[in-house]
């Protein structure tokens, strides 16, 4: 049989699954009225799903590996696309429109889910700059979210400032903020610097949550007031399509200085040090300030985002700038394929939409979630989008030099 | 002193967990420089088994050594088991991905693993027996000590005592240190990698599993979400004490457990996690490597 050694390899398989599964899925102790209850229907389904599973899982690395082998710096077909302009240019077009006729056409709910996917763009284009160009690994973005969403708050309710005066304060709040986590951790390598973003990020969660006195502790901060418009009053629908045109137009700001510092002198000396401290620094280029200014910028779309979270709900509390939500806008970063705008985007606009979607699935929502992370690592992990990088072109005398070779 | 001497007991039973947990993500970082985020849900893992095992033989009838040996037997083999798997499914297609992508695919089986044993079993807190046998002798010192605050610093010293020698003189842990050190050389020279790292993942499963059920007997009570606090606790541990070294990540578990234990104590108990990160922050900025981290220097 052509099959069998897959076959065989599947049984084994499913009654390892079955094996590891049994005492949590299987048994469920009621420790209060003493008495096990035995659910072995669970049994049967996880052997039969991951004999499936498995088979068509051997299957497809057969294919695989059965085909040519790909070599790595080959682009996929979608960033191929994605950088001819005959292709991207009516695609353009045609996202623009749409993005124009969405809110007139969605319901108030959807419109409200696609502001907060836009909210993620934004920080996922901002967390881009730190850990997609500079190479920061940053596990702790959040704590600029909190700062921007935290400093329209308090100072709205204490001052009575408005939104408009807020906004540029709040992202130059969170990136005093990005300086302050940056300099303890200019010495720090890779993954010293992880945790280290991360630590400062659940210090001022924690901090939040239990200095009453400041932030209200964890119940947080309500009745904060949307955005104005012009002083004339939105009905509740009115705002939110407001507040979709704001983030639309925040975006489209955003990917423009992005794409522009991208290819600036600073841009390329992060991509540089990404690549390589050492080289870096041996070209002349200042770590400490390329390092701080990405922490900076990166700090100041996600004050901005934040700013713009806490008009959007109205209200904050602590438990929204959880671990969870870096791990969310990281995981939008490496799937948009690290550097890549457009991956970014798309990424955003996948990860947030999904588990909305989902929604009908219940409870079922964030184990599916944590499965699909796996998968997509699994199948693309170099994302979704896998930047080309801009080949410098330099002239001597006229004479073409040979094009530098492509950035990996 | 009465005071000081709870706080330094407190922080040491509390920091010999760390350390146990700590000891599999610094093992696992070793190997792969991957930061294994699944791990606190492998010593979750190991707790909620050792409780369901403890309680269906607890309403045999069975009470005493028994049980704890019997639960905490299964909790350290299928914690294992879970580990191995998790190891096979979610990091081995990822070998030669950028150092990203394990990581948000680490992510990724930390919630699944989170939401898997909530929807299988409750979302609630569970009650967890003690399993510790009444004895004459926990009872003579108790005056000094608790029952349970023995029991877990001298398992943990026990259990870290034996992984050095496993590491230090069996071909196995020879084989595993040559593979932290370099992986390439260490495949050249006969050693089976991929052999090696499922085994890591096994041991440190194994620990965390040891971990989960000894400080769930002394907290009494246990839900899906104990991993993640535990776990991010244990890899501030490991990166304390410079991440990648045994002895790093025991020190580094003691050290951020007594610093837990006394800022709580003088200071205050709402901040409890803010010490143990500040101090954290404030050991790395003065070491970069950590405690016990060898400063690499970076060459071209």
């Amino acid at each position: 049989m052509k099959f069998f050694p897959e076959l065989k390899k599947s049984f084994v398989i499913a009654l390892w699954f079955m094996l590891l599964t049994f005492p949590v899925l299987v048994i469920r102790v009621n420790t209060i009225e003493n008495i096990v209850v035995w659910r072995w229907i669970n049994l049967a389904v996880i052997g039969s799903a991951a004999f499936v599973l498995s088979f068509l899982w051997q299957l497809y690395w057969r294919r695989k590996s059965a085909a040519a082998p790909v070599s790595v710096a080959q682009t996929s077909a979608l960033t191929r696309r994605m950088s001819d302009p005959k292709f991207y240019r009516p695609f353009l077009i045609v996202i623009a429109a749409l993005t124009l006729v969405f809110p007139f056409v969605a319901s108030h709910y959807q419109i409200n889910i696609m502001t907060t996917a836009l909210i993620y763009v934004m920080l996922g284009l901002g967390l881009n700059i730190e850990v997609g160009l500079a190479g920061l690994l940053d596990l702790g973005y959040v704590a600029f979210y909190a700062v921007g969403a935290y400093s329209y708050a308090l100072l709205n309710y204490h001052f009575g400032l408005g939104f408009w005066t807020l906004l540029p304060v709040g992202a130059l709040l969170a990136a005093f903020f990005g300086i302050l986590v940056g300099f303890p951790v200019l010495r720090l390598r890779g993954d010293y610097l992880a945790i280290v973003t991360l630590a400062f990020a659940e210090i001022l969660r924690l901090v939040l949550e239990n200095w009453n006195a400041f932030s209200f502790g964890p119940s947080g901060i309500s009745n904060i007031p949307r955005p104005g418009f012009f002083g004339i009053d939105l009905t509740l629908e009115q705002s939110a399509v407001y507040m979709y045109f704001l983030l639309v137009a925040l975006c489209v700001l955003t990917i423009f200085v992005i794409h522009r510092i991208q290819h600036s002198r600073i841009g390329r000396a992060w991509v540089a040090l990404r690549e390589d401290e050492l080289a870096c620094q041996a070209m002349g280029i200042d770590k400490t300030r390329a390092k701080l200014a990405a922490f900076a910028l990166g700090a100041t779309w996600a004050g901005m985002a934040g700013v713009l979270f806490a008009a959007k709900t109205t209200f904050i509390n602590p438990a929204s700038f959880t671990f969870l939500e870096s791990a969310m806008i990281l995981a939008i970063v490496v799937l948009g394929g690290m550097g890549s705008i457009v991956g970014v985007i798309i990424a955003a606009l996948a990860i947030i939409l999904l588990p909305e979607y989902l929604r009908v699935l219940g409870d079922y929502r964030m184990i599916l979630f944590g499965a699909a992370l796996i998968l997509m690592m699994i199948f693309r992990p170099r994302g979704l989008i896998t930047p080309a990088g801009k080949t410098y072109e330099f002239r001597c005398s006229g004479k073409p030099a040979a094009p530098e070779k492509r950035l990996p | 002193m009465n005071f000081f001497w709870d706080l330094l007991l407190g922080g040491l039973t509390r920091g010999s967990i760390y350390a146990l947990i700590a000891l599999g993500y610094t093992m696992v970082y070793g190997i792969l420089q991957l930061i294994n985020f699944a791990h606190g849900e492998i010593y979750m893992l190991g707790a909620f088994t050792a409780l369901i095992v403890a309680s269906i033989l607890t309403m045999q009838g069975l009470t005493g050594l028994p049980v704890l040996i019997l639960a905490g037997l299964v909790a350290v083999l299928y914690a294992s088991a879970y580990g191995f798997t998790v190891e096979k499914i979610a990091y081995k297609p990822l070998r030669q991905a950028s150092r990203l992508s394990p990581l948000i695919s680490a992510i990724g089986m930390s919630i699944f693993l989170q939401n898997y044993v909530m929807l299988a079993q409750t979302s609630d807190f569970l009650p967890f027996p003690n399993l510790l046998p009444p004895s004459d002798f926990l009872d003579a010192i108790s005056v000094w000590i608790g029952p349970s605050d023995f029991v877990i610093i001298v398992t943990s010293a026990v259990v870290m005592i034996a992984l050095s020698l496993l590491l230090k003189f069996t071909k196995m842990g020879r084989a595993m240190r040559a593979t932290a050190q370099d992986r390439e050389m260490a495949m050249l020279t006969g050693v089976d990698v991929n052999r090696i790292i499922s085994r890591t993942f096994i041991i440190g499963s194994a620990l965390a599993a040891i971990g989960g059920i000894l400080i769930a007997s002394h907290v009494g009570r246990i839900n899906f979400y104990i991993g993640f606090n535990a776990g991010i606790k244990a890899f501030t541990a490991a990166v304390l004490g410079g991440i990648g070294s045994i002895p790093g990540a025991m020190l580094g578990g003691l050290v951020l457990g007594l610093a837990e234990s006394f800022g709580t104590g003088y200071i205050s108990s709402d901040y409890e996690s803010v010490f143990a990160f500040a101090i954290l922050i404030l050991i790395l900025i003065f070491k970069p490597d950590g405690i016990l981290g060898r400063s690499s220097q970076q060459k071209v």
